[in-house]
Protein backbone atom coordinates (compact mmCIF):
# COMPACT_ATOMS: atom_id res chain seq x y z
CA UNK A 1 0.00 0.00 0.00
CA UNK A 2 1.77 3.07 -0.99
CA UNK A 3 2.01 6.22 1.79
CA UNK A 4 3.52 8.56 -0.66
CA UNK A 5 2.70 9.19 -3.95
CA UNK A 6 4.80 12.07 -6.26
CA UNK A 7 3.29 12.94 -9.37
CA UNK A 8 4.55 14.95 -12.23
CA UNK A 9 6.21 17.60 -9.26
CA UNK A 10 7.60 20.13 -11.16
CA UNK A 11 9.38 23.29 -9.33
CA UNK A 12 11.73 26.23 -10.43
CA UNK A 13 13.29 28.45 -7.70
CA UNK A 14 12.27 32.01 -7.70
CA UNK A 15 15.16 33.50 -9.00
CA UNK A 16 14.41 30.85 -12.49
CA UNK A 17 16.34 28.11 -11.73
CA UNK A 18 14.47 24.88 -12.88
CA UNK A 19 15.33 22.48 -9.96
CA UNK A 20 12.47 19.49 -10.80
CA UNK A 21 11.50 18.44 -14.25
CA UNK A 22 8.38 16.31 -13.95
CA UNK A 23 9.43 13.74 -10.74
CA UNK A 24 7.27 10.93 -10.23
CA UNK A 25 8.01 8.38 -6.96
CA UNK A 26 5.78 6.01 -5.46
CA UNK A 27 6.75 4.89 -1.59
CA UNK A 28 5.12 2.02 0.21
CA UNK A 29 4.40 1.92 3.74
CA UNK A 30 7.24 0.18 5.60
CA UNK A 31 9.73 1.16 3.00
CA UNK A 32 13.64 2.46 2.93
CA UNK A 33 14.27 4.06 0.31
CA UNK A 34 17.80 5.88 -0.66
CA UNK A 35 17.93 9.22 -3.04
CA UNK A 36 20.99 9.29 -4.33
CA UNK A 37 22.63 11.40 -6.90
CA UNK A 38 25.05 14.03 -7.22
CA UNK A 39 24.84 17.71 -6.07
CA UNK A 40 22.81 19.84 -7.66
CA UNK A 41 20.52 16.76 -8.67
CA UNK A 42 17.63 18.17 -7.40
CA UNK A 43 17.31 15.97 -3.91
CA UNK A 44 17.10 18.29 -1.05
CA UNK A 45 13.97 20.53 -3.22
CA UNK A 46 12.18 17.23 -3.90
CA UNK A 47 12.23 16.33 -0.22
CA UNK A 48 11.02 20.12 0.56
CA UNK A 49 8.02 18.88 -1.81
CA UNK A 50 7.00 16.14 0.56
CA UNK A 51 5.40 18.38 3.55
CA UNK A 52 4.82 21.60 1.65
CA UNK A 53 8.04 24.00 2.59
CA UNK A 54 8.41 24.15 -0.81
CA UNK A 55 5.43 24.65 -3.22
CA UNK A 56 5.38 22.44 -6.63
CA UNK A 57 4.80 24.39 -9.54
CA UNK A 58 3.04 21.66 -11.31
CA UNK A 59 1.55 18.29 -10.09
CA UNK A 60 0.86 16.96 -6.67
CA UNK A 61 2.13 14.88 -3.72
CA UNK A 62 -0.42 12.63 -2.08
CA UNK A 63 0.77 11.11 1.77
CA UNK A 64 -1.32 8.47 3.31
CA UNK A 65 -4.03 9.19 0.60
CA UNK A 66 -4.27 13.08 1.66
CA UNK A 67 -3.68 15.43 -1.04
CA UNK A 68 -1.36 18.35 -0.20
CA UNK A 69 -2.76 21.90 -0.24
CA UNK A 70 -2.53 24.58 2.11
CA UNK A 71 -5.94 23.62 3.82
CA UNK A 72 -4.02 20.68 4.96
CA UNK A 73 -0.62 21.49 5.05
CA UNK A 74 -0.72 20.89 9.09
CA UNK A 75 -1.48 17.07 8.65
CA UNK A 76 0.93 16.77 6.26
CA UNK A 77 3.65 18.12 8.33
CA UNK A 78 2.44 16.32 10.86
CA UNK A 79 2.99 12.72 8.89
CA UNK A 80 6.07 13.70 7.15
CA UNK A 81 8.78 14.47 9.00
CA UNK A 82 12.58 16.34 7.45
CA UNK A 83 15.08 16.07 9.35
CA UNK A 84 17.69 18.62 8.14
CA UNK A 85 21.07 18.08 6.88
CA UNK A 86 22.94 20.96 9.95
CA UNK A 87 21.53 19.87 13.52
CA UNK A 88 22.03 23.77 14.05
CA UNK A 89 19.47 24.50 11.62
CA UNK A 90 17.25 22.21 12.93
CA UNK A 91 17.60 22.61 17.18
CA UNK A 92 16.71 26.26 17.20
CA UNK A 93 15.49 26.12 21.18
CA UNK A 94 17.30 27.47 24.23
CA UNK A 95 17.34 23.40 25.74
CA UNK A 96 16.80 20.42 24.04
CA UNK A 97 13.45 19.54 25.54
CA UNK A 98 11.79 22.90 24.21
CA UNK A 99 13.32 21.79 20.88
CA UNK A 100 11.83 18.64 21.15
CA UNK A 101 8.65 20.21 22.60
CA UNK A 102 8.21 22.49 19.83
CA UNK A 103 6.44 20.40 17.18
CA UNK A 104 4.16 18.25 19.30
CA UNK A 105 3.35 21.95 20.48
CA UNK A 106 2.45 23.55 17.76
CA UNK A 107 -0.09 20.43 16.61
CA UNK A 108 -1.92 21.52 20.09
CA UNK A 109 -0.25 18.67 22.55
CA UNK A 110 0.12 20.30 26.32
CA UNK A 111 0.40 18.91 29.61
CA UNK A 112 1.19 15.07 30.26
CA UNK A 113 0.39 13.83 26.41
CA UNK A 114 3.47 16.68 25.51
CA UNK A 115 5.25 15.16 28.40
CA UNK A 116 5.58 11.54 27.15
CA UNK A 117 6.40 12.74 23.58
CA UNK A 118 9.39 14.14 24.83
CA UNK A 119 9.99 11.29 26.70
CA UNK A 120 9.16 8.63 24.29
CA UNK A 121 10.94 10.79 21.25
CA UNK A 122 14.27 11.55 23.72
CA UNK A 123 14.44 7.61 24.63
CA UNK A 124 14.03 6.24 20.75
CA UNK A 125 17.22 8.15 20.56
CA UNK A 126 18.93 7.48 23.68
CA UNK A 127 18.95 11.16 24.98
CA UNK A 128 16.53 10.90 27.74
CA UNK A 129 19.38 12.40 30.36
CA UNK A 130 20.62 15.27 27.85
CA UNK A 131 16.38 16.85 28.02
CA UNK A 132 17.93 20.30 29.85
CA UNK A 133 21.15 21.20 28.26
CA UNK A 134 21.13 23.72 25.79
CA UNK A 135 22.04 22.11 22.12
CA UNK A 136 25.57 23.83 21.72
CA UNK A 137 26.85 22.03 24.38
CA UNK A 138 26.26 18.83 22.61
CA UNK A 139 28.75 17.01 20.47
CA UNK A 140 27.41 16.67 16.74
CA UNK A 141 26.39 13.26 16.91
CA UNK A 142 24.30 14.03 20.03
CA UNK A 143 22.83 16.72 17.89
CA UNK A 144 21.61 14.55 14.93
CA UNK A 145 19.91 12.25 17.29
CA UNK A 146 18.25 15.15 19.01
CA UNK A 147 17.26 16.37 15.61
CA UNK A 148 15.90 13.00 15.05
CA UNK A 149 14.21 13.17 18.12
CA UNK A 150 12.29 16.51 17.17
CA UNK A 151 10.40 14.78 14.33
CA UNK A 152 9.90 11.93 15.94
CA UNK A 153 7.41 13.62 18.87
CA UNK A 154 5.30 14.22 15.67
CA UNK A 155 5.01 11.05 15.61
CA UNK A 156 5.62 10.88 12.01
CA UNK A 157 4.26 8.22 9.20
CA UNK A 158 7.35 9.03 6.96
CA UNK A 159 10.69 10.15 7.97
CA UNK A 160 12.55 12.42 5.18
CA UNK A 161 16.40 12.54 6.14
CA UNK A 162 18.98 14.97 4.64
CA UNK A 163 22.51 13.63 4.71
CA UNK A 164 21.67 11.97 7.87
CA UNK A 165 25.52 10.80 7.50
CA UNK A 166 27.05 13.89 6.84
CA UNK A 167 30.02 14.92 9.67
CA UNK A 168 29.58 12.19 11.85
CA UNK A 169 32.42 9.76 12.70
CA UNK A 170 31.74 6.46 12.29
CA UNK A 171 31.07 5.23 15.80
CA UNK A 172 28.26 8.34 15.72
CA UNK A 173 27.16 6.68 12.25
CA UNK A 174 26.63 3.32 13.74
CA UNK A 175 24.74 4.64 16.83
CA UNK A 176 22.59 6.68 14.37
CA UNK A 177 22.15 3.34 11.80
CA UNK A 178 20.97 1.33 15.34
CA UNK A 179 18.43 4.13 16.17
CA UNK A 180 16.77 4.28 12.34
CA UNK A 181 16.75 0.48 12.14
CA UNK A 182 14.82 0.09 15.73
CA UNK A 183 12.03 3.21 14.05
CA UNK A 184 8.99 1.25 12.78
CA UNK A 185 8.52 3.91 10.03
CA UNK A 186 8.64 4.38 6.37
CA UNK A 187 12.20 6.37 5.33
CA UNK A 188 13.51 8.19 2.65
CA UNK A 189 17.23 9.33 2.65
CA UNK A 190 18.93 11.64 0.90
CA UNK A 191 22.31 10.17 1.09
CA UNK A 192 26.23 10.51 -1.07
CA UNK A 193 27.26 7.66 1.50
CA UNK A 194 26.78 4.52 -0.43
CA UNK A 195 27.84 1.96 2.23
CA UNK A 196 25.09 3.35 4.27
CA UNK A 197 22.39 3.76 1.59
CA UNK A 198 23.34 0.24 0.83
CA UNK A 199 22.92 -1.28 4.87
CA UNK A 200 19.40 1.07 5.51
CA UNK A 201 18.01 0.77 2.27
CA UNK A 202 16.52 -2.05 -0.05
CA UNK A 203 15.43 0.86 -2.44
CA UNK A 204 16.98 2.90 -4.21
CA UNK A 205 16.06 6.03 -6.15
CA UNK A 206 18.78 7.88 -8.29
CA UNK A 207 18.02 11.47 -9.64
CA UNK A 208 20.07 13.55 -11.84
CA UNK A 209 19.09 17.14 -12.97
CA UNK A 210 16.04 17.11 -11.69
CA UNK A 211 14.82 14.03 -12.89
CA UNK A 212 14.11 10.21 -11.64
CA UNK A 213 17.21 8.16 -13.85
CA UNK A 214 16.87 4.77 -11.85
CA UNK A 215 14.46 3.26 -9.29
CA UNK A 216 14.94 -0.19 -7.60
CA UNK A 217 16.59 -2.64 -5.65
CA UNK A 218 20.04 -0.75 -3.77
CA UNK A 219 22.31 -3.51 -4.41
CA UNK A 220 20.95 -3.57 -8.26
CA UNK A 221 21.67 -0.28 -8.92
CA UNK A 222 25.19 0.24 -7.19
CA UNK A 223 26.63 -2.81 -9.47
CA UNK A 224 25.30 -1.26 -12.06
CA UNK A 225 28.51 0.22 -13.37
CA UNK A 226 27.56 1.94 -16.74
CA UNK A 227 24.30 3.71 -14.49
CA UNK A 228 25.81 4.59 -11.49
CA UNK A 229 28.76 6.72 -13.81
CA UNK A 230 26.02 8.62 -15.92
CA UNK A 231 24.51 9.78 -12.83
CA UNK A 232 27.73 11.20 -11.26
CA UNK A 233 27.94 8.59 -8.89
CA UNK A 234 30.74 6.50 -6.99
CA UNK A 235 31.40 3.82 -4.84
CA UNK A 236 34.02 3.99 -2.53
CA UNK A 237 37.43 2.82 -3.00
CA UNK A 238 37.48 -1.31 -2.46
CA UNK A 239 33.48 -1.38 -1.89
CA UNK A 240 31.65 -3.87 -3.24
CA UNK A 241 28.20 -3.86 -3.08
CA UNK A 242 27.66 -7.52 -3.83
CA UNK A 243 29.31 -8.46 -0.75
CA UNK A 244 26.78 -9.20 1.86
CA UNK A 245 27.29 -10.58 5.65
CA UNK B 1 30.25 34.93 24.87
CA UNK B 2 34.24 35.84 24.75
CA UNK B 3 36.96 33.94 22.94
CA UNK B 4 36.61 29.66 23.24
CA UNK B 5 34.37 27.67 24.39
CA UNK B 6 32.08 29.30 27.00
CA UNK B 7 29.78 26.30 26.80
CA UNK B 8 26.94 28.44 26.87
CA UNK B 9 27.14 28.95 30.61
CA UNK B 10 27.49 32.53 30.44
CA UNK B 11 27.30 34.26 33.45
CA UNK B 12 25.91 31.86 35.18
CA UNK B 13 27.56 30.95 38.56
CA UNK B 14 26.59 27.17 39.99
CA UNK B 15 24.96 27.08 43.19
CA UNK B 16 21.90 25.88 45.52
CA UNK B 17 21.58 29.28 47.15
CA UNK B 18 17.80 30.43 47.87
CA UNK B 19 18.91 32.77 45.23
CA UNK B 20 19.12 30.09 43.01
CA UNK B 21 16.44 28.07 43.39
CA UNK B 22 13.94 31.12 43.34
CA UNK B 23 10.99 30.76 40.67
CA UNK B 24 13.19 32.91 37.60
CA UNK B 25 9.64 35.21 36.98
CA UNK B 26 9.63 35.93 40.58
CA UNK B 27 13.68 36.78 40.75
CA UNK B 28 13.43 38.61 37.62
CA UNK B 29 10.01 41.18 38.58
CA UNK B 30 11.56 41.35 42.05
CA UNK B 31 15.04 42.33 40.20
CA UNK B 32 13.31 45.17 38.26
CA UNK B 33 11.14 46.49 41.14
CA UNK B 34 14.90 46.75 43.03
CA UNK B 35 15.78 48.47 40.16
CA UNK B 36 12.91 51.15 39.89
CA UNK B 37 13.40 52.12 43.97
CA UNK B 38 16.81 52.90 42.91
CA UNK B 39 15.96 55.01 40.00
CA UNK B 40 13.30 56.65 41.61
CA UNK B 41 15.42 57.67 44.45
CA UNK B 42 16.13 61.48 44.85
CA UNK B 43 19.98 61.92 43.96
CA UNK B 44 20.64 64.18 46.66
CA UNK B 45 19.95 60.87 49.52
CA UNK B 46 23.44 59.55 49.85
CA UNK B 47 22.49 57.54 52.65
CA UNK B 48 19.64 55.62 50.60
CA UNK B 49 22.06 54.29 47.62
CA UNK B 50 24.57 53.10 50.64
CA UNK B 51 21.72 50.90 51.49
CA UNK B 52 20.75 49.81 48.28
CA UNK B 53 24.89 48.68 47.85
CA UNK B 54 25.10 46.83 51.30
CA UNK B 55 21.09 44.89 49.75
CA UNK B 56 23.17 43.87 47.05
CA UNK B 57 26.21 42.58 48.77
CA UNK B 58 24.40 41.05 51.55
CA UNK B 59 22.30 39.19 48.46
CA UNK B 60 25.41 38.55 46.72
CA UNK B 61 27.33 36.79 49.60
CA UNK B 62 24.21 35.02 50.68
CA UNK B 63 24.16 33.31 47.28
CA UNK B 64 28.07 32.65 47.15
CA UNK B 65 28.57 34.76 44.29
CA UNK B 66 32.33 35.92 44.58
CA UNK B 67 32.35 39.77 44.87
CA UNK B 68 35.14 39.92 43.17
CA UNK B 69 33.01 38.21 40.36
CA UNK B 70 30.51 40.79 40.50
CA UNK B 71 32.74 43.35 40.06
CA UNK B 72 34.34 42.46 37.05
CA UNK B 73 30.99 42.25 35.34
CA UNK B 74 30.48 45.43 36.00
CA UNK B 75 32.84 46.74 33.76
CA UNK B 76 30.55 46.48 30.98
CA UNK B 77 29.11 49.65 31.74
CA UNK B 78 32.13 51.40 31.42
CA UNK B 79 31.32 52.82 27.79
CA UNK B 80 28.22 54.58 29.34
CA UNK B 81 30.11 56.40 32.28
CA UNK B 82 32.28 58.26 29.61
CA UNK B 83 29.26 60.31 28.76
CA UNK B 84 28.83 61.01 32.66
CA UNK B 85 32.14 61.59 33.34
CA UNK B 86 31.94 64.45 30.58
CA UNK B 87 28.98 65.71 32.23
CA UNK B 88 30.78 67.88 34.90
CA UNK B 89 33.24 69.40 32.47
CA UNK B 90 30.47 70.49 29.08
CA UNK B 91 27.56 71.14 31.56
CA UNK B 92 26.17 74.84 31.92
CA UNK B 93 25.82 76.76 34.88
CA UNK B 94 27.02 77.47 38.49
CA UNK B 95 30.80 76.10 38.46
CA UNK B 96 33.08 75.09 40.68
CA UNK B 97 36.48 74.99 41.10
CA UNK B 98 38.63 71.40 41.36
CA UNK B 99 41.99 70.50 41.04
CA UNK B 100 42.29 73.36 38.87
CA UNK B 101 39.47 72.36 36.19
CA UNK B 102 36.10 73.99 36.41
CA UNK B 103 33.10 72.01 36.69
CA UNK B 104 29.98 72.77 36.67
CA UNK B 105 27.95 71.74 39.71
CA UNK B 106 24.97 70.72 37.70
CA UNK B 107 27.00 68.77 35.50
CA UNK B 108 28.24 66.69 39.04
CA UNK B 109 25.08 65.75 40.20
CA UNK B 110 24.24 64.87 37.16
CA UNK B 111 26.90 62.49 36.74
CA UNK B 112 26.86 61.33 40.04
CA UNK B 113 23.14 60.10 39.34
CA UNK B 114 23.87 58.55 36.53
CA UNK B 115 27.01 56.59 38.07
CA UNK B 116 25.57 55.05 40.55
CA UNK B 117 22.14 54.53 39.42
CA UNK B 118 23.85 52.55 36.65
CA UNK B 119 26.00 51.04 39.04
CA UNK B 120 23.44 49.57 41.05
CA UNK B 121 20.85 48.84 37.95
CA UNK B 122 24.26 46.79 36.57
CA UNK B 123 24.76 45.04 39.60
CA UNK B 124 21.53 44.29 39.99
CA UNK B 125 21.22 42.66 36.85
CA UNK B 126 24.29 40.73 37.09
CA UNK B 127 23.16 39.13 40.07
CA UNK B 128 20.19 37.99 38.11
CA UNK B 129 22.19 36.39 35.56
CA UNK B 130 25.19 34.78 38.04
CA UNK B 131 22.41 33.16 39.51
CA UNK B 132 19.78 32.22 37.06
CA UNK B 133 20.58 30.40 33.82
CA UNK B 134 19.93 31.92 30.67
CA UNK B 135 17.37 29.68 29.68
CA UNK B 136 15.18 29.94 33.02
CA UNK B 137 15.27 34.07 32.73
CA UNK B 138 13.77 33.17 28.89
CA UNK B 139 11.34 31.09 30.92
CA UNK B 140 10.90 33.90 33.21
CA UNK B 141 10.08 36.35 31.17
CA UNK B 142 7.71 34.15 28.65
CA UNK B 143 5.80 33.32 32.08
CA UNK B 144 5.90 37.59 32.75
CA UNK B 145 4.15 38.12 29.65
CA UNK B 146 6.79 39.70 27.85
CA UNK B 147 5.35 39.29 24.42
CA UNK B 148 6.04 35.97 22.60
CA UNK B 149 8.66 37.44 19.49
CA UNK B 150 10.44 39.08 21.79
CA UNK B 151 11.49 36.06 24.37
CA UNK B 152 11.94 34.20 21.06
CA UNK B 153 14.80 36.85 19.83
CA UNK B 154 15.85 36.79 22.88
CA UNK B 155 16.02 32.98 22.91
CA UNK B 156 17.47 32.85 19.06
CA UNK B 157 20.23 35.38 20.17
CA UNK B 158 21.55 33.05 22.95
CA UNK B 159 21.18 29.87 21.03
CA UNK B 160 22.92 31.42 17.53
CA UNK B 161 25.69 33.24 19.36
CA UNK B 162 28.65 30.76 19.90
CA UNK B 163 27.67 28.95 16.13
CA UNK B 164 28.13 32.37 14.36
CA UNK B 165 31.31 32.99 16.56
CA UNK B 166 32.04 29.61 15.53
CA UNK B 167 31.71 30.79 12.08
CA UNK B 168 33.43 33.65 12.49
CA UNK B 169 36.77 31.71 14.09
CA UNK B 170 36.86 29.87 10.91
CA UNK B 171 36.86 32.85 9.01
CA UNK B 172 39.81 34.19 10.90
CA UNK B 173 41.46 30.78 10.60
CA UNK B 174 40.97 31.14 6.98
CA UNK B 175 42.50 34.13 6.50
CA UNK B 176 45.23 33.50 8.61
CA UNK B 177 46.00 30.19 6.78
CA UNK B 178 46.32 32.33 3.91
CA UNK B 179 49.13 34.27 5.42
CA UNK B 180 47.07 37.40 6.52
CA UNK B 181 48.15 38.54 9.70
CA UNK B 182 48.33 41.61 9.91
CA UNK B 183 48.53 43.97 13.24
CA UNK B 184 45.72 44.33 15.38
CA UNK B 185 44.82 47.29 13.75
CA UNK B 186 45.02 46.52 10.17
CA UNK B 187 43.09 43.50 11.08
CA UNK B 188 39.79 45.77 10.83
CA UNK B 189 40.10 45.94 7.10
CA UNK B 190 39.74 42.02 7.27
CA UNK B 191 36.95 41.82 9.95
CA UNK B 192 34.90 44.50 8.41
CA UNK B 193 34.63 42.76 4.68
CA UNK B 194 33.70 39.38 6.62
CA UNK B 195 31.56 41.07 8.49
CA UNK B 196 29.21 41.56 5.76
CA UNK B 197 30.06 37.87 5.09
CA UNK B 198 29.18 36.40 8.20
CA UNK B 199 25.83 38.65 7.94
CA UNK B 200 25.04 36.81 4.80
CA UNK B 201 25.82 33.69 5.93
CA UNK B 202 23.91 34.51 9.20
CA UNK B 203 21.04 35.46 7.27
CA UNK B 204 21.14 32.48 4.84
CA UNK B 205 20.55 30.43 8.17
CA UNK B 206 17.65 32.34 9.38
CA UNK B 207 16.30 31.07 6.57
CA UNK B 208 17.18 27.23 6.76
CA UNK B 209 15.87 27.34 10.54
CA UNK B 210 12.49 28.95 9.49
CA UNK B 211 12.09 26.03 6.79
CA UNK B 212 12.97 24.07 9.80
CA UNK B 213 10.42 25.51 11.84
CA UNK B 214 7.60 25.57 9.58
CA UNK B 215 8.00 21.88 8.95
CA UNK B 216 7.44 21.37 12.27
CA UNK B 217 4.29 23.05 12.36
CA UNK B 218 5.43 26.89 13.09
CA UNK B 219 2.52 28.81 11.96
CA UNK B 220 3.74 32.30 13.29
CA UNK B 221 3.66 32.18 17.13
CA UNK B 222 6.01 30.35 19.49
CA UNK B 223 4.61 27.24 21.32
CA UNK B 224 4.62 28.67 25.41
CA UNK B 225 5.83 25.90 27.24
CA UNK B 226 6.43 27.45 30.55
CA UNK B 227 6.93 24.75 32.99
CA UNK B 228 7.93 27.23 36.07
CA UNK B 229 5.74 27.31 39.08
CA UNK B 230 6.18 29.82 42.04
CA UNK B 231 4.63 29.31 45.13
CA UNK B 232 3.69 32.53 47.22
CA UNK B 233 6.36 32.07 49.32
CA UNK B 234 9.22 31.98 46.77
CA UNK B 235 7.17 35.83 44.97
CA UNK B 236 7.24 36.72 49.10
CA UNK B 237 10.93 36.04 49.31
CA UNK B 238 11.33 37.77 45.53
CA UNK B 239 10.34 41.14 46.93
CA UNK B 240 11.64 40.85 50.15
CA UNK B 241 14.57 42.86 49.10
CA UNK B 242 12.83 45.21 46.50
CA UNK B 243 9.94 45.74 49.50
CA UNK B 244 12.94 47.08 51.44
CA UNK B 245 14.34 49.31 49.00
CA UNK B 246 11.18 50.68 48.38
CA UNK B 247 11.17 52.43 51.74
CA UNK B 248 14.20 53.54 51.40
CA UNK B 249 13.09 55.41 48.12
CA UNK B 250 9.94 56.58 49.96
CA UNK B 251 12.47 57.71 52.86
CA UNK B 252 14.89 59.32 50.82
CA UNK B 253 11.70 61.48 49.51
CA UNK B 254 10.21 62.52 53.14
Amino acid sequence: MSILQVRDVAYAYPDGLQALYGVNLTVSRGERVALLGPNGAGKTTLALHLNGVLEAGAGSVHVGGLKLNRANLKEIRRRVAIVFQDPDDQLFMPTVREDVAFGPANLGIRGAELEARIHEALAAVGMTEHAHRPPHHLSYGQRRRVAVATVLAMRPQILVMDEPTSNLDPAAKRELADILQGLDLTMLMVTHDMPYALEMCERAVVMNRGMITADGPTREIMADEALMRANRLELPYGFDPSFSR
Amino acid sequence: MSGGHTHGHGLFVHGHSRLHRLAPHCKVAGAIAFVFAVVATPREAFWAYGVYAGLIVALTLSARVPLATLARRLTVETPFLIFAIALPLLARGERIDVAGMSLSIEGLWAAWNILVKATLGTATMMLLVSTTPITSILRGLQRLRVPSVIVAIGGFMIRYADVIASEMRRMKVGRQSRGYEPRVFWQARALASSAGTLFIRSYERGERVHLAMMSRGYEGAMPELTDVEASSTDWMVAFLVPAMAAVVCAGAWL
